[in-house]
């Protein structure tokens, strides 16, 4: 039986090529997100090894409920991804309470809720993979992205602290630090921001969302068994 | 088989202790070294063999043997 994969964010995006990546490979990927057309899009393109799962990740009860209901219908879950992610940009002067909420909410709560309700799954097959999609702006900052680097800065804090926490039970947790990718979401960033990036990459290019795929599939693979706690950049040489 | 039985049973199994170290005043964390993924995967084993689900706030209450086998008498058990 095919391995089963819990991905955030699943629509569009990293969370498409991730969920792209894992079918290809032999996976099983229920793939959750809140855009429910490019959902179906995904579902259509990817098969019937994609199930397509409406969940927003901040509203707690809906966590539980379907979540519980993968489990139920598609068996136990090995390797959960956690991509899903917002940003609502803005100089700190200006940032709205609001928009640091709503990010908070999404990218790292959003993380806590759904680790939590696998983790009984995975304590209790004595297995298992976490992956947190976190970024560059983490380690390095960017203007205007206070909210979003602080939220993924607490990713990388949860994957160190999880890691320790299920170390002893082989459940894997691990970060993978994206750089400047081409996405929809890093089109919407300034074009400050985005040449401020693109110079300073070493390879001299912007990495592409498949890049972030294999990478996913690496740390949810077998052949990373001894590695967790992790974060692995992959930015074209960005952080090194 | 009796209640204390199938208690001591599961901790023993789960914590591979020795039968005469769970007594029903044995602390699970300094008499039976269990860390605290150990008592949250013990609560997970109550609950499999019992078939209920034990709220987080009572978990936390259920530190010795003996406040685990007062805790499921006062349940309506599938034994």
């Amino acid at each position: 039986m095919n391995r089963l994969a819990v991905v955030t964010g699943a629509a569009r995006g990293i969370g498409y090529s991730i969920s792209e990546k894992l079918v290809e490979s032999g996976w099983s990927v229920a793939g959750c997100d809140v855009l429910e057309d490019d959902l179906k899009a995904a579902s259509s393109k990817l098969g019937d090894a994609f199930s397509p799962w409406i969940l927003d990740v901040t509203d707690e009860d809906a966590v539980k409920d379907v979540t519980g209901k993968i489990e139920k219908e598609l068996g136990p879950v090995f390797g959960l991804v956690n991509n899903a992610g917002i940003t609502r940009d803005g100089l700190l002067m200006r940032m709205k309470k609001a928009d640091w909420d709503i990010v908070m909410n999404v990218n790292l709560s959003g993380a806590f809720l759904m680790c939590r309700a696998f983790s009984r799954c995975m304590l209790r097959q004595k297995e298992g993979s976490i992956v947190n999609i976190s970024s560059i702006v983490a380690l390095l900052g960017a203007p205007g992205q206070v909210n979003y680097a602080a939220t993924k800065a607490g990713l990388l804090g949860l994957t160190r602290a999880l890691s320790r926490e299920f170390a002893a039970r082989n459940i894997r947790v691990n970060a993978i630090a994206p750089g400047f990718i081409e996405t929809e979401m890093t089109r919407e960033l300034s074009s400050e921001v985005r040449e401020d990036y693109a110079n300073r990459v070493p390879m001299k290019k912007m990495g592409q969302p498949e890049n972030i795929a294999d990478a996913v599939h690496f740390l949810l693979d077998d052949v990373s068994s001894y590695i967790t706690g992790v974060v692995l950049p992959v930015d074209g040489g960005l952080t090194t | 088989m009796s209640l204390e039985n199938r208690v001591t049973e599961i901790i023993i199994d789960k914590l591979g202790v020795k039968p005469e170290q769970v007594t029903m005043e044995a602390q699970f964390d300094t008499d039976l070294g269990a860390d605290s993924i150990d008592q949250y995967e013990l609560i997970m084993g109550f609950e499999d063999a019992f078939g209920l689900r034990i709220d987080e706030d009572e978990a936390t209450k259920l530190t010795t043997v003996g406040k685990v086998v007062e805790y499921l008498k006062n349940k309506d058990l599938d034994q």
